[in-house]
């Protein structure tokens, strides 16, 4: 039970970020992003690409720090993957969900997002391979928090749920003192007025998907890191990023934080009881369950 | 010679099939502008209700009602029509977002639980032990095939006529009416929140139908056949046909599910065999280059929607017009 309880924290870490990046999309763009996910597998797979490349480069690079299977090439990798991904997702804005919001309105872009999932989703099978992926191949050993109840916590797990905190908190400090964070806050309020008071829309948009793209590859190189990496990912973690975004309230970043940690938990909780075959359907539970108690979440507020 | 007709006998079951539930779609989407991502939910809600009510007792599952056929079939249509009717009620009132993201739920949720709910649904073997109707009386063979495909065109017909009359009866109207202009909608004593309802129920069972025939057809059904790619397909059979043209939805149907097995058949007979093992991938990525370009280049699909002017007296077809998905 306190196990489940642990690794739903852990999980929740990742969720938490990619949910970030797609609440403040789903506000400030007004459309559900279905491939938003796919910026984690493309997070994850850059970094993947980076980290064989600097190892090779420079082999001091390849150690281990402390008991992390992290290595100084990975820790490059992933802030280089951070800014890739973040430039990938302005660039699919830029050339596909642009234009459609030019043509159609916001329907219109949530049907173009379900075709660059799967655009997305499958050029990355057919470039690395369908076959599963790991950073590191040697076997990460658990540390025993305590035998009774057993506690199992992998170092990078820890390591992970830190680095997600800082983030976001990083995050917290950017939108709430710095005048960038409040014309990002204008902006999702009202666009146009926010125009008129001389912020740049586009600007912020573009700002939008590179904080959206780079905490999303995060999440996706801590998920590989927890897990491993499959070209799919982004398949199993759609809906569970979608929950979290839900669950917070879309529009709402922290919300979106505490969606994340609630349906890790939960999903993780749920295992007590169901067999873990039904975990996928997990996060649609809870979108039914808070669709039909609280409708706009925790921290979101009711917009048409 | 019979090898190509028995060939084509049995796509057009399938295309006519994919079709009805295009046409489905067109209701939720083309004229009420309701977002449907769980397209394959209500697919294989029919699929398997179907199966479970008309199929002969198999040890390991639910199953084997052995219901008179027609009962059964009505049965998987009410059964997509709940499924869509719980999601609806929850979240057709919330901003678009949420009933694309709730209908994406459901189609993961049931096959999940397809997948896993062995007891009932026979999991990942999926449920056999159907008996097709009058399968007794006409054999297995071509014949039975063609009484098949006759029964599912005359099916589509039905749905085509019904799904006609309702885009200009009053309520088609009303529909538009809500999809252009909600607030206005409101305004005149409508209830815009019943109306989407109703709609989106309706294109479910159709779609739930749809289902039952395919699972009919194949007299089996498994986890397997209700994939997320089917409700891609489904989709850009309606975004390249035109959303909100019936006719042209069917069109869509014949032409993506044909492209979709000759791009397979393609790929199996020319491509080398270290390709072949990514030929799903491939045309993944096809599926979604069209609902993309289609969406970028030519968003009112090949036939574009037709606008009828309904007024008293005129009664004539408007022109057509290029209007866009709504």
């Amino acid at each position: 039970m306190i196990q489940h309880l642990v690794d739903g924290i852990l999980v929740g870490s990742f969720l938490s970020l990619g949910a970030i990046g797609l609440t403040m999309a789903m506000h400030i763009l007004r459309f559900a992003n279905f491939s938003h996910a796919e910026l984690l597998s493309i997070g994850a797979y850059c970094a993947l690409v980076f980290d064989k490349v600097f190892e090779s480069l420079l082999p001091v690079l390849a150690a281990k720090i402390g008991p992390l299977s992290m290595t100084g090439a990975l820790a490059i990798s992933i802030v280089l993957s951070m800014a890739i991904t973040g430039l990938s997702a302005v660039l699919i804005d830029r050339f596909i969900f642009q234009r459609v919001r030019q043509k159609g309105e916001e329907l219109s872009m949530v049907f173009a997002s379900f075709g660059m999932a799967l655009i997305i989703r499958n050029i990355i099978g057919l470039v690395f391979g369908l076959s599963a992926e790991l950073y590191s191949g040697d076997i990460a050993f658990a540390m025993i928090l305590s035998r009774d109840p057993l506690l199992l916590v992998k170092p990078d797990q820890v390591f992970v749920l830190i680095a997600a905190l800082i983030l976001m908190f990083a995050l917290h400090l950017v939108l709430s003192r710095t005048t960038f964070g409040f014309s990002l806050r204008a902006v999702a309020e009202n666009p146009s007025l926010a125009q008129v008071h001389g912020v740049n829309l586009k600007r912020m948009i573009a700002a939008v998907w590179i904080i959206g793209g780079g905490l999303g590859a995060v999440a996706g190189i801590f998920y590989g890191l927890s897990y491993q990496i499959t070209p799919v990912m982004g398949r199993d973690l759609v809906l569970p990023i979608f929950a979290a975004t839900i669950v917070g309230g879309i529009g709402s970043v922290y919300g979106a934080v505490l969606g994340g940690f609630i349906v890790g938990i939960a999903s993780n909780l749920a295992l007590v009881i169901l067999p873990s075959g039904y975990s996928p359907s997990v996060p649609f539970l809870m979108i039914l369950a808070v669709l039909l108690v609280r409708p706009n979440g925790l921290f979101g507020e009711a917009r048409a | 010679m019979i090898g190509v007709i028995s060939y084509l006998v049995f796509f057009s079951t399938v295309a006519a099939i994919l079709a009805i539930a295009v046409l489905g779609l067109n209701l939720q989407w083309g004229n009420t502008g309701l977002f449907n991502g769980g397209v394959v939910a209500s697919f294989g809600a029919g699929a398997y209700g179907t199966l479970i009510l008309g199929g002969t007792p198999q040890d390991g599952h639910l199953g084997g009602f052995d219901l008179f056929y027609p009962l059964a079939l009505l049965g998987g249509m009410i059964f997509a029509g709940v499924l869509a009717w719980v999601v609806g009620k929850l979240t057709l009132r919330l901003r678009h977002d949420y009933l694309a993201i709730a209908t994406f739920g459901v189609a993961v949720a049931f096959e999940n639980v397809m997948r896993n709910a062995t007891a009932v649904t026979g999991g990942a073997q999926g449920i056999r032990g159907f008996e097709r109707p009058l399968q007794s009386l006409i054999g297995s063979g071509f014949t039975y095939n063609l009484v098949f495909l006759i029964a599912v065109l005359i099916c589509l017909v039905l749905v085509y006529v019904f799904l006609e009359r309702l885009t200009v009866s009053p309520f088609g109207r009303l529909l538009r009416a809500i999809r252009e202009d909600e607030t206005a909608a409101r305004s005149l004593g409508k209830s815009p929140d019943k109306v989407r309802l109703a709609a989106f129920v309706t294109g479910s069972v159709i779609i739930g139908l749809a289902g039952s025939l395919y699972g009919t057809f194949y007299a089996f059904v498994s986890p397997q056949d209700v994939l997320p790619i089917l409700t891609f397909q489904i989709w850009a059979m309606l975004i390249v046909g035109g959303a909100g043209n019936n006719k042209g939805a069917m069109a869509g149907a014949f032409l993506i599910w044909g492209s979709w097995t000759f791009s397979g058949w393609a790929l199996s007979r020319f491509a080398p065999v270290e390709v072949q093992l990514y030929t799903g991938s491939i045309q993944f990525v096809l599926i979604g280059m069209v609902i993309v370009g289609m969406l970028l280049w030519r968003p009112q699909g090949l036939f574009p929607e037709r606008l009828v002017v309904s007024q008293p007296g005129g009664g004539s077809r408007g022109k057509t017009q290029a209007e866009g998905l709504t």
